[in-house]
């Protein structure tokens, strides 16, 4: 719940800034339940047309990795270079990739 | 330096995602882009404007009032809200302006109708002049208001002219929010403490005399809108938010007289005097 | 710095120091320092020294005071605004303010901090904001000049924080920057349209010139050699130019500009210098600035205690939102129980 004199809760805020595009993060703001969390977000973080769907998720909801952990987790997939588009050669002239 | 054009440096900190976000102004679409300004065949100019020129007081005094709160908010995010709100109204009121300059065939633009008439000319409905109060009364007073005018404004969506019905469906959109956003915080205040829910009764309290004004206006019946369709569908919700508030009808008696024809509540003219200072002051400025 | 309620899961995870292996500490200072090296941005759970979190919060914090205070200057004429538009107009801006304050926030959330001990130390007198927002605002030319010169310094000295070298300062100041290049053209255009109309106006534009041009240029703060802290915060990239480099940049920026709308800048000893490619100008009162940052400036009393009521009149309004959210947290507990 919130904390000390009615400080409300952290939430961070996910805006889908148009169609065909992940929701990403851009910030956090404090609300007191999810409602106010969505509104507030809408209010803040889009008076300039920038989305078409927001999210707002409860910051202590959110698990996080820790950059303790940062090799065991990332480190597997730094071999992957397969996964990494420069991995293959294409000829200059080949348009549109 | 490296900075030494911000624009372009700018550009390269904020990557390609275009330039939607640029500056006030871009991104945004005309409300009116494509809509013929004619009046059209059947529709009278001189209640055309009356009716514009009401509707747009009722926005132009309610976004006055709404002005005062900034810097004065309970929370910060309160602040970007109830601005946007205040905005939204400030909007409407400029578009009917517009729209009764064209109608009265005086060709008068939104200032000359804001800043160069006088409180006995205004005819807005007396609510929006009662001063600004406490936060209860504030968000009890835009679900009041906007509950009521997005009822009337559905209607008048579909009205024969086509900018007072662009105006209204633009209105609508605008509407619906801010009667979402004080329908929550009514809810909120009137069960959160008892603090909260004895300022949220007394704000209804202070409300409940000033609804047969709106219940009872004819302004756009010529248009379309049945005063009675816009009580009944504004009484339903007040009476949903009510009961989820867990707040109690008053049976106080209406205030009597309209601001449609022309009462008015003393907060009126230091309101305007206060919004027409800086013009009037210089009537030949440019701004 | 008191923790969070809620820690962000971009909160600094609580670490106390001591309790790191000496060679750990170097490892990891090592690694902080590499990253800084390259360019590179710390985010908020990567380990920092703890000089750097301090400075940033403050830095941080004192940012976002100043957009939150700086809304009562231009604030107050939104009511008496002259013409529709220029009501709409500045409403959005100071509602800009509003919101550049709470990304600021966010950002020190980040960190650890928390926004309710930080508006605390706002309205307490225990952190600072910037020095300008102490100066009155008698005139509507007040806006406009304020969008020129103090949005325009306040560019100046943001632009380069897009590159910042902690991540969620940079990337809020994308943000702000972005928003404020409107702040300052709304402000020029005004000034720019008050220069077209009456004589008494063009003198209301000079007159509003004459009393913001040298608190402006203190905005930048004290010159170099009287800011010690400055190399520190240099070397973290978290200060990315000099006070005065910044001055000069403002000075050249804006003395066109001036040439332009046709009014003079407050300075004889202003004038071009061929030879240095830069102007030349006086030197602020710099003892006027130290005394409006001590809290003895024109008008300090009356915004730090403007905030501090809505803060505290505010407070039943938040407390009944979160009892609201409590009470309908435990309904739907029930609901499900049943």
């Amino acid at each position: 719940m919130s904390g000390t004199n009615g400080q409300w809760p952290l939430y961070e805020i996910f805006v889908r800034s148009k169609r065909g595009l992940n929701h990403v993060h851009v910030g956090s703001l404090r609300a007191a339940d999810d409602r106010m969390a969505l509104t507030h977000a809408r209010d803040l973080y889009t008076r300039r047309n920038e989305g078409v769907s927001v999210w707002a998720v409860r910051s202590d909801d959110i698990a996080a990795s820790t950059p303790d952990e940062k090799d065991p987790f990332f480190e597997p997939s730094g071999d992957k270079v397969y996964r990494h588009p420069t991995f293959y050669d294409i000829p200059a002239d080949v348009p549109h990739i | 330096m490296s900075d030494d054009h911000i624009h372009l440096s700018l550009a390269e900190a904020g990557g390609a995602d275009g330039d939607a976000r640029w500056a006030f102004g871009t991104g945004f679409a005309d409300p009116l882009h494509g809509v013929a300004t004619a009046l059209p065949e059947g529709v009278d100019g001189r209640a055309l404007a009356a009716c514009c020129t009401a509707l747009g007081d009722d926005a132009l005094v309610a976004a006055q009032r709404l002005a005062q709160w900034c810097t004065r908010a309970p929370e910060l995010e309160e602040e970007v809200a109830l601005a946007n709100i205040g905005l939204d109204l400030l909007g409407q009121a400029r578009l009917l302006y517009a729209r009764a300059g064209q109608a009265d065939g005086t060709g008068r633009g939104e200032d000359a109708y804001a800043y160069f008439r006088d409180a006995e000319a205004f005819r807005n409905v007396r609510l929006v002049e009662l001063p600004g109060g406490d936060f209860a009364f504030c968000v009890g007073r835009i679900l009041v208001q906007s509950a009521w005018r997005l009822a009337l404004f559905e209607k008048l969506a579909g009205c024969a002219d086509p900018v007072l019905a662009a105006v209204a469906a633009k209105g609508v959109k605008e509407l619906a929010y801010h009667r979402q956003y004080a329908a929550e915080w009514v809810v909120r205040l009137g069960d959160g403490t008892e603090e909260s829910h004895r300022r949220m009764q007394a704000a209804w309290d202070q409300l409940t005399p000033w609804l047969a004004e709106l219940y009872e206006d004819e302004v756009a019946e010529g248009f379309g809108v049945s005063a009675r369709s816009v009580a009944e569908a504004t009484r339903a919700v007040l009476a949903q938010v009510a009961e989820a508030a867990g707040l109690t009808d008053a049976q106080a008696a209406p205030v009597p007289g309209s601001g449609r024809a022309g009462d008015r509540t003393e907060h009126l003219e230091p309101l305007l005097a206060e919004l027409q200072v800086v013009a009037r002051a210089h009537p030949e400025g440019t701004w | 710095m008191s923790s969070s309620a809620s820690p962000s899961p971009d909160g600094a995870a609580e670490r106390p120091q001591e309790r790191l292996h000496p060679q750990e500490h170097t490892h990891l200072q090592e690694h902080f320092d590499r990253t800084i090296a390259k360019d590179q941005r710390i985010e908020p759970r990567d380990w920092m020294p703890e000089g750097y979190r301090k400075t940033l919060v403050r830095q941080i914090a004192q940012h976002a005071h100043s957009e939150i205070i700086g809304m009562q200057p231009e604030g107050d004429w939104i009511t008496r605004a002259p013409s529709l538009r220029r009501k709409a107009i500045l409403f959005a801006k100071v509602q800009d303010e509003a919101g550049h304050g709470l990304y600021l926030y966010s950002a020190a959330e980040t960190l650890g901090a928390d926004r309710q001990d930080l508006t605390e130390r706002l309205i307490e007198g225990r952190q600072k904001y910037s020095s300008i927002f102490n100066y009155p605002t008698p005139t509507f030319a007040d806006v406009g000049v304020i969008g020129w010169f103090v949005d325009g310094a306040a560019i100046c000295n943001q632009v380069p924080l897009c590159r910042s070298s902690y991540g969620p300062y940079a990337r809020a100041m994308v943000r702000v920057c972005k928003e404020e290049s409107f702040h300052q053209r709304q402000g020029y255009e005004l000034l720019m349209t008050m220069m077209r109309g009456t004589e008494e106006q063009r003198a209301m534009v000079q007159d509003a010139v004459d009393r913001w041009w040298w608190p402006s240029l203190m905005m930048f703060g004290p010159p170099d050699e009287d800011s010690p802290n400055s190399a520190q915060s240099m070397a973290w990239r978290i200060k990315r130019h000099s006070n005065d480099e910044l001055r000069q940049k403002f000075v050249d920026m804006t003395v066109p500009q001036a040439e332009k709308l046709g009014v003079t800048l407050p300075d004889p000893e202003l004038r071009w210098n061929e030879e240095r490619g830069q102007h030349d100008f006086g030197r602020p009162d710099f003892t006027e600035l130290m005394r409006v940052i001590k809290g003895d400036g024109p008008c300090n009393a009356e915004r730090v205690g403007r905030r501090r009521t809505a803060h505290e009149e505010g407070a039943w309004v938040r407390e009944a939102a979160a009892a609201h959210a409590a009470k309908q947290a435990r309904r739907e507990e029930k609901e499900h129980a049943a």
